[in-house]
């Protein structure tokens, strides 16, 4: 069979299980809808976490980023999973047994102020409209190659996909497919490494191989691989260029977005005792870990893969792949030289090649000679990552705007009932907005979604561990807090991203920070500004010191009723 | 809540329990730092010089040994503090 049928094969089964499992886990509640009832299982609960976690820009965008980058990928690495260690260890267990729906509900009720709660909501929605924008330019791309549709169907066809189980099945629907296509995405990620990883080095587990000699000879892969780049005027792979002050902040940005992302947090106020909400952050890791210590192998072996394939090599000997993707226009190639070779070089008076990133991944199969089935596997398994988090964001999105501002806010006498629909129509157009922005993307996946991170890290982070650690924390403290960090990254973002006010380089960085490493500034200006201004205003009122001390220890999470 | 001597007890065994809590919190993000942001970023230049196999050890740090360290340290976590609820009798137990 070719590929073409074995995508819409393997894609179509994946489709159906989703909407079978949709279908079985509808939400009849609120509480169904928002946390799933309260009632998953940690391991599935980690499951969960881990899909809704890896992203299109994990799975499509990462090994490519880090295939470039070589070392300094690692910030990618390192910050996307450190991650879970603050989440672990300082986050997950107490908003447990704090027991409410959502982040905003914790920073209203901590803060014991509406404008706190407000603020809070204004930040998740536009974390989550950032993010969301990345998934769904990742669903176009993987349609449009694999599967030879225009781009703007296939994000109406992920749209309508999406919009099934998220809008009927709420958090259920979304954590039970988030399972499904956990195993979807993984089994695709690994199979084509451990083929590619036996085929370059004899060894089967990739991230051994990534340290191993290459199959017949006694040069390390590594060894290699910086040999070539410094062959064609790269940097050395396993050196980086990056400075060190930015990979150290764009490392903790990435870390402390992590623990900030009101859709990861949310996950953990959907199993049943606090001793789950930790167990659930050690098992989301570790399958998270499965995937993020292949990730680099896979760059490894792509980039000699790569360099091997294309460098002086004519032009018209390419193999097939090479002209299809051009035709994608992810790889474009101009003989400057007229020698119909291609130079590929790293200076770019000289370099004849053009290679989009995400083309590591999407191409990888097809550069290293595997089947079919597996080329057609990674379409699936791209389009599980994609669409997992795309359904996660649209949860927090919709939870925002139906129980943070409508029940919390304008409306406290809503039904029940009445908030279940306004929770599936903000669902509904969530998945609408989340749509155009598929079909108008903003830029490309990563950077976009790293600048998330910045604004989750710049706002949530802070305000959440002072809320828990420090009990003096009032709410004039977290607002000013979450004001100037948020404010602070946005103002950062504008001036040397967008170059709003003036064209810049990266010359006129603060302290050659990166826009993506400034969250971590942002964050330390919230921590700086809370604590100030707490200092010279009104202590919190007894109930809120005295519930601050009551979630410090586990005992009676799972019998506590939510009330409403 | 009425000071009766025995949630006068309760309270000072809390104390005990939240004060263990943050010395292995403090322990755990040491290490957390250390191996990420020590191994991998600060002195990863004089660590490249140590060769495991192919990587060297700076490098390895950063792109496969920190992920490890952190699973293990969430794991380690877990295990300490459901052996902490269980002594100072404030785990979740229904």
């Amino acid at each position: 069979m070719n590929v073409q049928t074995w995508t819409y094969l393997i894609v179509g089964i994946t489709f159906l299980i989703y909407i079978g499992i949709a279908i079985w886990s509808r939400a009849g509640s609120t509480k169904e809808f928002y946390v799933a009832g309260g009632g998953v299982s940690p391991f599935a609960n980690g499951m969960a976490t881990a899909a809704d976690w890896m992203s299109a820009a994990s799975f499509i965008s990462m090994a490519g980023l880090i295939s470039f980058m070589g070392y300094d990928g690692g910030v990618y690495l390192m910050g996307w999973t450190g991650g879970y260690v603050l989440l672990a260890l300082l986050l997950a267990p107490y908003l447990r047994k704090f027991g409410k729906f959502t982040v905003p509900d914790f920073i209203g009720d901590r803060y014991y102020s509406q404008t706190a709660r407000t603020v809070a909501i204004f930040a998740a929605l536009i974390v989550s409209f950032t993010y969301v924008a990345g998934q769904m330019r990742g669903v176009g791309v993987v349609f449009s190659r694999f599967l030879e549709v225009d781009i703007n169907t296939g994000v109406i066809i992920g749209m309508a996909l999406v919009f099934i189980y998220a809008v009927l099945g709420g958090m259920k629907g979304i954590t039970y497919t988030q399972v499904a296509q956990y195993c979807i995405l993984i089994f695709a990620f690994m199979v084509p490494a451990i083929f590619i990883s036996i085929q370059l080095t004899g060894n089967p587990i990739p991230q051994l191989g990534f340290g191993d000699t290459l199959a017949n000879s006694d040069t390390y892969l590594l060894d290699k691989l910086d040999q070539l780049s410094v062959d064609l005027g790269f940097s050395t792979y396993t050196e980086g260029q990056k400075s060190m002050i930015d990979v150290f902040c764009i490392t903790a940005a990435l870390m402390l977005g992590t623990a900030g992302l009101p859709h990861v947090i949310v996950r953990f106020f959907t199993v049943p005792k606090v001793k789950d909400a930790r167990s659930s952050a050690g098992y989301a890791l570790a399958f998270i870990a499965i995937l993020y210590t292949t990730a680099p192998a896979i760059s490894a072996f792509a980039r000699v893969n790569l360099i091997e394939t294309v460098s002086e090599r004519r032009y018209d000997a390419m193999p097939e792949w090479f002209n299809k993707w051009e035709t994608t226009g992810l790889i474009a190639f101009n003989d400057k030289n007229n020698d119909g070779k291609i130079q590929y070089v790293s200076d770019v008076a000289k370099n004849e090649l053009q290679i989009d990133r995400d083309i590591i991944v999407l191409a990888n199969p097809e550069i290293a000679n595997l089947p079919n089935w597996v080329i057609a596997l990674v379409a699936a398994g791209a389009l599980a990552a994609a669409l997992s988090t795309a359904a996660g964001l649209l949860l927090v999105i919709s939870a925002s705007v139906s129980h943070d501002l409508l029940k919390k806010q304008l409306m406290p006498n809503i039904s029940e009932k009445g908030e279940l629909i306004a929770a599936r129509a903000a669902a509904a157009c969530a998945v609408v907005v989340a749509g155009y922005f598929g079909i108008n993307p903003p830029g490309f996946v990563a950077a976009v979604v790293a600048l998330a991170f910045g604004l989750a890290a710049a706002s949530f982070f802070p305000a959440i561990i002072l809320g828990i650690f420090y009990k003096r924390m009032n709410k004039e403290g977290a607002i000013s807090g979450m004001i100037a960090g948020l404010g602070s990254m946005i103002f950062y973002i504008l001036r040397f991203k967008f170059n709003t006010f003036g064209d810049t380089t990266p010359e006129d960085w603060w302290f050659g920070i990166s826009p993506e490493g400034f969250g971590t500034i942002a964050m330390i200006i919230n921590v700086i500004v809370s604590v100030i201004v707490a200092q010279f205003t009104a202590t919190p009122p007894e109930e809120v010191t005295d519930m601050v001390e009551e979630i410090r220890y586990p005992k009676g999470a799972s019998k506590e009723v939510v009330m409403h | 809540m009425i000071p009766t001597s025995e949630n006068k007890e309760t309270n000072i065994a809390r104390k005990k329990y939240w004060k263990t809590n943050l010395k292995y919190l403090g322990a755990l993000l040491s290490i957390w730092f250390l191996c990420s942001f020590g191994a991998g970023i600060l002195f990863r230049d004089t660590l490249n010089e140590i060769r495991i196999g192919g990587f060297k050890l700076g490098f390895w740090f950063a792109q496969q040994g920190a992920i490890y360290i952190f699973t293990i340290l969430i794991i380690a976590y877990i295990f300490l503090m459901n052996k902490l609820d269980k002594k100072y009798d404030v785990e979740d137990d229904n």
